[in-house]
């Protein structure tokens, strides 16, 4: 049942990869509808999920896909022609599929009603779109011909080099053969078994031909069948019953191969070969495609065998890993202090070595958990392309630095509020084509998607060239629903207007459209962000364009903190909020209505005494005639901590406190630290109201 | 779970807080350990003694004495922290000691006895004597609910 469990998570993993690349390579397929090598690696992405969906018995997943395939292979074989309302249903097809996954992997059977899409696609197949002259009709005749005949289990294909072989066999006495083996539905190792039949029929004869070829039944690029040309002594009956043998197996027939099946076969082989003579012929047409294949074909190449260097490894895991690594980390810290008291010379260097292997392997743990933010981004593509069409506007999409890492836990978190920006910036901004016309900017607006790092954060930016926020009419709502009154507005910067789209119960859409303005507004993505440690801004000109800005951290795992003391107790500080540490002296700290405040470079700073704040228990007075404080930021609001000391700075993991201690105020976490002992993390937005 | 009705008896863990004997289903203790350092959490209640590293994963502590209203105890080389999960909430109790594990007939389990004006009576599901000891089964929902 686990095996099971694992070999659906694997399916799921890899439906969803093939999935993507179907929609990456549809989307680029529109753009250059000429290009049959886009159509073959489609094909190929859809056949082996095709495949893989009928091994796990998700028979509806299976008969789509197939459906789909038809379609491909028409197009691949010029029969129909590429447009944007063939590959809307195409589209429309990986959106079942996609969802049917989705059903799958929340433990549904991924059955799904698709007979109006499928109806679709037949009519697509049927060539319905083409012109109904003659010839093509036929040719489509022979087509359904030769697919019949396959279906009857006619799949191998002999050349001349394979029929003097089988001759020659005949003579010396030999019996020539076809077997078709059929795997079981449920067969997981397909290969393998593959791999036996031929260790079986290797003992008692030669494998002339396989279909599909060895190098594919290897990969197990195929259904349940293949079938091999087979030469031995032996009767049909002792090998059938000899392959049999081997497990998992359902069915095996030997058939004798005759002179007919031969001549036959290889007759359709020379239609093939003409096909390929008429391709050659095209392609020399078109020198400049024919350079760009064999490039292709290497990235693709490359990028597989990079494929197979990689495990999927569950985050769990990870994270299991994270914890032990730390229990490492604390005793580092004990041997440390041994090392120190003894002072063995051979006992500190181990330690040090080993404190040095540590931190190589740290770095490992960590980068483990980061993955690049491509697998949010490339979802989009289709989305802008489906909404574009939707609202009848002209759409580019770019996305720049999709290769930028973030941690798992972010990437998550993130997709849904990319959604809504890209959702808001293609409804909102970008104009229809008319409009756009009519002020004077190309009739195609482009969206731009951006991501970068930048120190320990991760930048992205979702920009358009389309209207930009009317502060005005923002304005006006704001004060309609009450978020700004009519005196306070007037005193608003330019940056605060466009920031009110950010609150709760705003929205700017004059009417409800199908894409946006269904009562979740940005200020759902706006609390996503923060709920991240992360933050979001805005920058829009009328009639230019707008730009939203998030920034996040590059892990929620791990941030960078002061830590400070406060009698015994260790606290942690964000680096992310403080501005800079200082040291005053008493009597700098002034009165002001009963706060206490210092003058921090010509700015007023109110003083937070973190001692009065946690209730630290105190022995003895504090009283020192220098303070401690760390000065704090949330927006441009600034204020002072005061603590007893500073420790230093230092990269901590982040530990939740536990599903017992909710909402402790001031304190967003704790870290565990090199001796062992919990410090608690300041959540500096708390402390500053 | 299987219900207690069902099982003929339960194994419990049975500490000691003052001169009385409680016991917890051993199904709910993840571990016993050895007190260890306590880091405060500022404003929480006063019985939650703050948290402790326990491998890695930050745990809440309770000092059952002060849960039940007991007086407080000096720290003797006995003190125990159970380490208790129950649901999704991980907590350790600080115990004087711990230092057994028995199986307590369903049958001999009785419901509280009706003692007025006792704290800890809120938390208490019943007792059971084996012997001529007296255990305290608790009521860990209510122990570790925070409302209370």
């Amino acid at each position: 049942m686990e095996m099971n469990q694992q070999y659906l998570d694997m399916f799921i993993e890899e439906s969803k990869e093939h999935l993507q690349a179907c929609s990456d390579l549809l989307l680029e397929l529109e753009k250059n509808p000429n290009d049959i090598s886009i159509v073959n690696e489609i094909f190929r992405s859809a056949h082996t999920l095709k495949g893989m969906a009928a091994t796990m018995g998700f028979e509806d997943l299976a008969d789509l896909t197939h459906k789909m395939e038809n379609v491909l292979d028409a197009i691949r074989n010029e029969k129909i022609k590429v447009d944007s309302n063939l590959l809307d249903i195409v589209f429309e097809s990986v959106d079942h599929l996609e969802a049917m996954i989705t059903d799958i992997a929340s433990g549904g059977n991924g059955k799904r009603d698709v007979s109006e899409i499928v109806e679709k696609l037949k009519a697509i197949e049927a060539g319905k779109q083409i012109p109904s002259s003659t010839p093509v009709q036929q040719e489509i005749a022979a087509d359904v011909a030769v697919e019949e005949e396959i279906s009857a289990g006619r799949y191998l294909i002999y050349d001349e080099y394979d029929i003097t072989v089988l001759q020659q066999s005949k003579e010396q006495g030999f019996n020539a053969y076809e077997i078709t083996v059929s795997l079981r539905q449920d067969c997981l190792l397909k290969a393998a078994r593959v791999y036996m039949v031929f260790q079986v029929l290797e003992k008692c004869g030669e494998v002339i031909k396989s279909f599909p070829t060895v190098e594919n039944l290897e990969e197990e690029q195929f259904d349940q069948n293949f079938q091999v040309a087979f030469i031995s002594k032996d009767s049909a009956e002792e090998i059938q019953k000899k392959v049999s043998k081997v497990s998992e197996i359902e069915n095996v027939v030997v058939v004798p191969l005759t002179d007919e099946m031969v001549r036959k076969a290889s007759k359709e082989e020379i239609a093939t070969k003409e096909r390929q003579q008429q391709d050659l012929e095209k392609s020399n047409q078109a020198p400049t495609k024919q350079k760009e294949e064999p490039a292709k074909k290497e990235t693709n190449a490359s990028k597989q065998s990079a494929h197979s260097k990689t495990i999927r490894v569950s985050i769990e895991r990870l994270d299991i890993l994270m914890n032990l690594f730390e229990e490492l980390v604390i005793d580092r810290g004990r041997l440390q202090s041994i090392a120190n008291d003894v002072k063995h010379s051979e006992l500190t260097e181990t330690v040090e070595r080993m404190s040095r292997t540590m931190g190589d392997l740290q770095n490992i743990v960590l980068t483990m958990r980061m993955i690049p933010i491509e697998t949010v981004f490339n979802r989009f593509p289709k989305m802008v392309r489906s909404l574009s069409r939707e609202l009848n506007k002209k759409i580019n999409l770019e996305i720049i630095g999709a290769e930028t890492e973030l941690d798992r836990t972010v990437i998550d978190e993130i997709g849904d509020p990319l959604v809504h920006l890209i959702r808001n910036s293609v409804d909102h901004g970008i104009e229809s084509p008319d409009v756009r016309k009519s002020k004077g900017k190309p009739e195609e607006g482009t969206v731009t998607l951006r991501a970068y790092h930048s120190g320990n954060y991760v930048f992205i930016e979702i920009e358009d060239d389309g209207a930009g926020i009317n502060k005005d009419k923002v304005l006006k709502k704001a004060i309609e629903r009450g978020i700004v009154t009519k005196e306070s507005a007037l005193s608003l910067t330019d940056k605060q207007i466009n920031e009110l789209i950010f609150e709760s119960g705003f929205s700017t859409a004059e009417k409800i459209t199908d894409v946006s303005g269904r009562g979740v507004g940005l200020d759902v993505v706006k609390t996503t962000i923060q709920s991240l440690g992360g933050s979001i801004s805005i920058e829009s000109q009328e009639d230019v364009g707008s730009k939203f800005s998030i920034q996040l951290p590059l892990t929620l795992s791990i941030i960078s903190v002061m830590l400070v003391e406060i009698e015994k107790e260790i606290y942690a500080i964000p680096l992310s909020s403080i501005i800079e540490t200082s040291i005053i002296k008493k009597s700098e700290i002034l009165n002001a209505h009963n706060q206490k405040v210092i003058d921090f470079r010509g700015k007023v700073v109110p003083l937070i005494f973190l001692d009065e704040v946690f209730e630290v228990p105190r022995s003895e007075a504090f009283d020192d005639e220098y303070q401690s404080v760390v000065i704090v930021r949330k927006g441009d609001k600034l204020a002072g901590l005061v603590v007893d000391s500073f420790i230093g700075q230092q990269e901590i993991v982040l530990k939740s406190l536990g599903n017992y201690l909710k909402n402790i105020f001031a304190i967003s976490g704790a870290t565990i630290l090199g001796n062992g002992q919990v410090a608690l993390i300041i959540d500096i937005n708390a402390l500053m109201k | 779970m299987v219900t207690v009705a069902e099982q003929e008896s339960i194994k419990v863990i049975v500490f000691k807080l003052m001169d009385k004997e409680y016991a917890i289903p051993v199904s709910h203790v993840q571990g016993i350990e050895k007190m260890m350092h306590i880091t405060r959490v500022p404003r929480t209640e006063k019985f939650v003694k703050g948290v402790i590293n326990l491998r890695g994963v930050v745990t809440p502590i309770i000092n059952l004495r002060e849960r039940f209203g007991l007086p407080p105890a000096e720290n003797t080389e006995s003190v125990r922290i159970i380490i208790v999960q129950l649901d999704d909430v991980e907590v350790g109790f600080v115990v004087d000691s711990a230092n057994d594990v028995i199986d307590i007939p369903v049958k001999s389990i009785e419901p509280q006895p009706e003692v007025v004006g006792v704290k800890e009576e809120a938390f208490i599901s019943g007792v059971s004597k084996i012997g001529n000891r007296l255990l305290i089964l608790l009521h860990l929902d209510k122990v570790l609910n925070l409302s209370e």
